[in-house]
């Protein structure tokens, strides 16, 4: 990995630190950054129109009926849910395999873990029919002396989902605290050193106190590990205890989990590769990052295509006639363009990343990434969607058609998605300093 | 009085030195540093380390206080036949045992480490020297714990040294 850091030889502890912080402190905001903070502005206040119109009129507005009763709203939740993972596998895993490349790209994948995590959140509650109640799931004393049912997956998910909220949020901040007082430091407005001094807690890195972060910053790691799979695990158990065709298999658990983290290497990819352009950041999130990036989208991608081939082989080894069937409506019925942009998009698009000239290529790796959002997001829709429109009864078939509003939310949660991204960078610091602070150390000795 | 005396140092190795000698002429020391530094928390005076214990107390709190609201919710106060399972399914109770161990652990964790280092707190006298500010910089920072430290710590050779007023 020595030449990851190599960019940091010519580099010193001073240099590093003030590089990364005057992004957020000195550096005039740029027309770029304005443009699309204003595009993304107006895509929430689309979200916040289309969920308030939502609530007004109930979920009737969607394409969503009998038999198809999931829709948008489950494909998109998942789909958030698993970019968020790629966050939590650099922050974490990573960490605990001590991959030194992972530091100047961990800060805004949790940052994208967490306002991915947050948009997947809401939307569960806005599929309620009631989501004026989306507190029944949770325990609390009642009145009506009643309890969830424990036995439901939907009870599991939010528990993992809160769990996998706070734990990430914790983590993020707490990472963050040391850089939070950097940036106390250097500010010289007397607001600035007000609210980033409140938000660094007072830390002054007495060396105790370092002792006790750097344990604490490990066992959250720990702990995260095997949270990321089990909160992706919990998501496919929505659908695989059903016994619904295409939803009732046992591959889905680990199946979900590959398909999170590709998706979520996507997103990074999407996310670096113009943060590090318009921040002149190309020393730090370097070509090896990307190129590190593309080969585990490619390991991903792997997988997943394992889980593509292997629903399908069981589907024949069982015999079932359901399962059978619900194949060959995959392959050829009303959705199959899907299921075809799908495998395009996830399996053969990727065997690019082979050469190693794209991937050391920028605009090869952004298309790259985008076709395989773009993927990810119809694997999604076709595990949700497809299975519905067609399972046991002939007389029970019928077809979802998104709606206006169907659109309008899930482009909103992107551009909301966006919204919170650009006040991220603007904000706080995109790449931590303190481990850069250690990376510069290391490469000193 | 005064909080004690602080000195500044330019290299992580020199700020090790230079602790090492002040714990050895049996000061109080604290050492303040941009980055962890290793080593250095022993020096201070570092005995044990009781996060681990804390979060273990942690996940065990809230693996067990989750699994023992499930049993108590399904078989003791809301008693309700699900798909003619037993009431006390204990394998589908296992995914919020998870989850709830998850969340008391980290919790756990993240409170005792801020518990344990005095944090937040909204001063400090070491604030009151400008060039603290250095220390989340590039600069590394030994503070000797009383006030007669002056001339010891001249002979360590920092880059400056300063009274830390109460």
């Amino acid at each position: 990995m020595a030449d990851v850091a190599a960019p940091l030889k010519r580099r010193s502890y001073a240099s590093v630190s003030d590089k990364i912080a005057d992004i957020v402190l000195k550096r005039p905001t740029h027309w770029v950054w304005f443009a699309a903070f204003g595009v993304a502005s107006l895509g929430t206040m689309a979200l916040i129109a289309a969920i308030g119109y939502l609530f007004l009129r109930g979920i009737g507005i969607w394409g969503v009926n009998i038999p198809t009763a999931w829709g948008f709203a489950i494909a998109n939740f998942v789909w958030w849910i698993g970019i968020g993972h790629a966050g939590t596998f650099i922050s974490a895993i990573l960490l605990l395999l001590r991959q030194r490349w992972r530091t100047s790209i961990n800060r805004f994948a949790e940052a994208m873990t967490l306002f991915a995590a947050g948009i997947a959140g809401m939307f569960p509650i806005l599929h309620l029919g009631r989501p004026w109640f989306f507190y029944w799931l949770v325990p609390y004393p009642n009145v009506m002396e009643l309890w969830p049912q424990w036995r439901s997956a939907l009870v599991w998910d939010i528990f993992a989902i809160s769990t996998y909220l706070i734990v990430s949020a914790v983590f993020w901040y707490i990472g963050l605290v040391p850089d939070l007082a950097t940036l106390r430091d250097r500010a010289k407005s007397r607001v600035k050193q007000i609210v980033y001094g409140l938000m660094a807690l007072g830390w002054r890195g007495e060396a105790r106190h370092w002792a006790r972060f750097e344990t604490a910053y490990l066992l959250l790691a720990g702990l995260a590990t095997p949270l990321v799979v089990s909160v992706h695990s919990v998501v496919s158990l929505d659908f695989a205890i059903g016994i619904v065709p295409g939803y009732h298999s046992t591959v889905f658990p680990p199946y979900f989990v590959a398909g999170a983290l590709f998706s979520g290497f996507a997103m990074v990819l999407t996310l670096a590769i113009p943060l590090r352009h318009f921040f002149g950041l190309e020393e730090f999130i370097t070509d090896r990052h990307l190129e590190n990036a593309a080969k585990i989208l490619l390991a991903c991608g792997w997988i997943v295509a394992y889980g593509y081939f292997i629903e399908t082989f069981t589907a024949y080894y069982s015999g079932d006639e359901f399962e059978i069937a619900m194949v060959q409506d995959r392959l050829h019925g009303f959705y199959a363009p899907v299921y075809w942009t799908v495998l395009l998009c996830n399996v053969l698009v990727p065997q690019t990343l082979w050469w190693r000239t794209a991937r050391r290529s920028v605009w090869t790796l952004f298309v790259v990434s985008l076709l395989v959002n773009l993927g990810m997001w119809l694997e999604r829709v076709m595990i949700v969607v497809q299975s519905m429109h067609h399972d046991f009864m002939p007389s029970a078939w019928g077809n979802f058609i998104p709606t206006v509003w169907d659109w309008i939310t899930f482009g909103g949660s992107i551009a909301f998605f966006a919204f919170l991204f650009l006040g991220f960078v603007r904000l706080l610091p995109a790449i931590s300093i303190f481990e850069m602070r250690e990376l510069v150390h290391e490469e000193k000795k | 009085m005064s909080y004690g005396i602080l000195a500044e140092f330019k290299s992580p190795e020199r700020l090790l030195e230079a602790a090492n000698r002040a714990r050895a002429a049996g000061y109080a020391i604290e050492a303040y540093s941009p980055f962890p530094v290793e080593g250095l928390a022993e020096i201070t005076g570092m005995r044990r380390n009781s996060i681990p214990a804390i979060v273990l107390g942690g996940g065990l709190a809230g693996g067990i206080g989750g699994y023992f609201m499930q049993w108590y919710s399904a078989v003791i106060s809301y008693p309700i036949n699900s798909g003619g399972k037993p009431l006390h399914s204990w394998p589908e109770f296992i995914p919020v045992t998870f989850e709830t161990t998850v969340l008391v652990a980290a919790l756990a964790g993240v409170v005792g480490m801020l518990a344990l280092n005095g944090l937040p707190r909204l001063h400090h006298p070491l604030f009151n020297v400008p060039e603290f500010h250095l220390a989340s910089r590039n600069r590394f920072f030994l503070c000797i714990r009383a006030d007669d430290a002056r001339p010891f710590l001249e002979k360590l050779e920092p880059v400056g040294i300063w009274d830390v007023p109460e």
